[in-house]
């Protein structure tokens, strides 16, 4: 068992990478702390991953400084960073059995020929592939692949187990399962981990935090329901997820956040106007708009007609259309959608204050 | 391979010129080949005794197979850095390495053996050179012996020796070596315990052609080991050319294509065709 402590802090320093006339990575700081769960997201070639190798020390950064509990590991070479690291395609050896494979670091490191033993074998274990250890890798399934490869980074006790899209090659249940058991063993070990994925549900799932990328720059790091709810720019609101967008004009301050015109219609706001004036976006989540019967005055609200409607099981997808013409869908109960649908002529769209926030007017 | 049936079709008539040509220059012949050994000079098993109780035939047997395993160890080694640099060297490195490989394949086989003659002799490049510093006062004999034939055999199947290394090395996983490292293992050791084992087909596949085509060898070693490094392609072409003993020689033939199916057949157990080119 991993003692607690042993966990690195990470403090990138802007940090950046250009190949050649390209910019993979600029400017990025980021403090990664002792044993989080840190998910990089973005679409590719966002600069997540070239992140994570200059994190595992397999690109050098062009610029700007890595620390590792405080020591500069920025020139250290990756073999002696000391990183656990699991591949997009786990890179397991396939000229070894999963007990060769596990016990590589291990023999690396030099421990006797017992610790080895019992290590690899308490690691086998913990992975569930008892039975498994003399086989090859071409004899075992994606997921035991994957497992293999995630003892293999594990069994040494590496302060950081950074992950690359260790999940895209399986399929959906077994992809369930596997961040089921990542989970725990990230609560096992107490080590810190950084995960690569663009899947943003496995990362809103998986992650303490998340840090959102796109051409090369880091746009936001928060926890999950921080970048979820309170998105900081367009992207990263439309990339955690369904988003529906409604031009606001002459957004001012005003009590308790702001206030501005939607589909000419007054609506609230509860987040901060200091920064966004003028015109601006309001943005709002399916899943937070409902659908009442006839307009209210104390609450947010704008008139649409249901055009269609997507049976989801739990709930319905419809889609609307304002009076203005914008596109808004939203999630209802089921019933709620049928009822929109057969009325045929415009429903009542409504929201919380606190759960629309404004984002600038056009751009990222 | 998959494809159509008509695809198979045209591709099995594209093929036919050289099938055909193949049957007629050398299967057809070397059944001729087969007659004499039963026959000459009177019918029966005889040259085949005579064969398993030659000394002469038995010791350049011997030396032939030496020769050939020594060749195949020094080729495939050198062949394995030269490809590493081929494969995974900087760009100047690859184009150097590159012209290197394909230079001997456009010259002769006799050119490069006579050059090695210039280079080895008593009174050649090297013992002159190393002659004039001083390094050794009577000339050392580099050639007409088995090591100018290993030398010039080695020269001239290195480049043969890099391609199934090189198919072996391009398949490999970059992630895999990548993992090596960041599990903590230095360029030495990965190369050594992951590396080199993730080419072993390459090795097999090349260690197999360079055998093969040693066994086979005339030209090279004829000139450099001048008369007194015979190995068994020359002793065919004595048995034939100059003692009119066509049985034995004819045995002999047959013996080593038997020999070489033989481990042509071992060798597809272990690699696909694929993999050596």
């Amino acid at each position: 068992m991993q003692q607690p402590g042993r966990a690195a802090e990470i403090k990138a320093n802007g940090i950046g990478k250009s190949f050649g006339s390209f910019r993979a990575l600029d400017n990025l700081s980021l403090d990664i702390g002792r044993g989080e769960f840190l998910t990089l997201l973005g679409p590719s070639g966002s600069g997540k991953t070239t992140f994570l190798m200059i994190l595992a020390g397999f690109v050098q950064p062009s610029e700007g400084k890595l620390f590792s509990d405080g020591v500069d590991i920025t020139n250290r070479p990756a073999e002696q960073r000391a990183a656990g690291m699991v591949f997009q395609g786990y890179a397991l050896f396939p000229h070894m059995s999963v007990e060769q494979n596990i016990a590589f670091p291990l023999k690396v490191r030099k421990k006797s020929a017992s610790e080895i033993k019992s290590r690899v074998g308490e690691m086998v274990e913990r992975v569930g592939l008892k039975g498994h250890e003399k086989k090859l890798p071409a004899q075992l399934s994606g997921g035991q692949q994957q497992r293999v490869a995630l003892a293999r980074a594990l069994v040494f006790e590496p302060g950081v187990l950074l992950l690359d899209e260790p999940f895209s090659a399986l399929d959906k249940s077994l992809r369930g399962q596997m961040q089921a058991e990542m989970k725990r063993l990230h609560q096992e070990t107490g080590t810190t981990f950084v995960f690569v994925t663009h899947d943003q549900s496995e990362a809103l799932a998986l992650s303490s935090r998340v840090a959102i990328f796109n051409h090369g720059k880091l746009l936001q790091v928060g926890r999950p329901d921080e970048v979820y709810d309170r998105p900081a720019n367009r992207f990263v609101a439309e990339f955690l997820g369904e988003i529906n967008m409604l031009p606001v004009k002459g957004v001012r301050p005003a009590d308790n956040g702001a206030t501005g015109l939607c589909e000419d219609r007054a609506v609230n706001m509860r987040c901060k106007a200091e920064a966004i004036k003028g015109d601006a976006i309001l943005a709002i989540r399916p899943e937070d708009m409902s659908i009442a019967p006839e307009a209210s005055a104390n609450q947010n609200g704008i008139a649409a007609t249901a055009v269609a409607s997507t049976y989801l099981g739990a709930a319905t997808k419809l889609d609307l259309t304002t009076r203005q013409g914008a596109k808004v869908t939203v999630s209802v109960p089921n019933e709620v959608a049928a009822a929109a649908l057969s009325k045929g002529n415009s429903v009542w769209l409504t929201w919380p204050a606190e759960k629309g926030f404004l984002l600038p007017d056009g751009g990222q | 391979m998959r494809g159509t049936l008509s695809d198979r079709m045209g591709a099995a008539l594209l093929m036919a010129p050289l099938l055909l040509f193949l049957v007629l220059a050398y299967a057809w012949p070397f059944l001729g080949v087969v007659k004499w050994s039963f026959t000459l000079p009177t019918p029966g098993l005889g040259q085949y005794h005579a064969l398993l109780t030659d000394d002469l035939v038995q010791s350049v047997f011997i030396r032939t197979l030496r020769i050939a395993a020594i060749v195949t160890v020094v080729s495939v080694t050198a062949a394995y850095a030269i490809t590493v640099v081929w494969v995974r060297g900087s760009p100047v490195q690859r184009v150097l390495a590159e012209f290197c490989i394909l230079v001997p394949f456009w010259i002769s086989v006799l050119t490069r053996a006579f050059g090695w003659v210039a280079l080895l002799s008593n009174r050649g490049l090297i013992n002159t050179w190393l002659q004039s510093i001083g390094f050794i006062s009577e000339p050392l004999t580099l050639v007409r012996n088995e090591f100018g034939v290993i030398v010039g055999m080695s020269h001239f199947l290195i480049p043969f020796a890099v391609f199934p290394l090189a198919s072996a090395m391009r398949s490999l996983d970059e992630r895999v070596l990548l993992a090596a490292r960041g599990l903590g293992s230095s360029r030495m050791r990965t190369f050594w315990t992951v590396f080199v084992p993730m080419t072993r087909s390459g090795i097999i596949g090349s260690a197999m052609i360079t055998f093969v085509f040693s066994l086979g060898f005339f030209v090279t070693p004829a000139i450099l080991g001048g008369g007194r490094s015979v190995m068994i392609a020359e002793l065919i072409y004595l048995r034939i050319f100059q003692s009119p003993d066509w049985g034995l020689g004819a045995a002999i033939s047959v013996v080593l294509v038997v020999f070489v199916g033989a481990l042509m057949a071992l060798l597809f157990r272990y690699v696909k065709p694929k993999q050596l080119v």
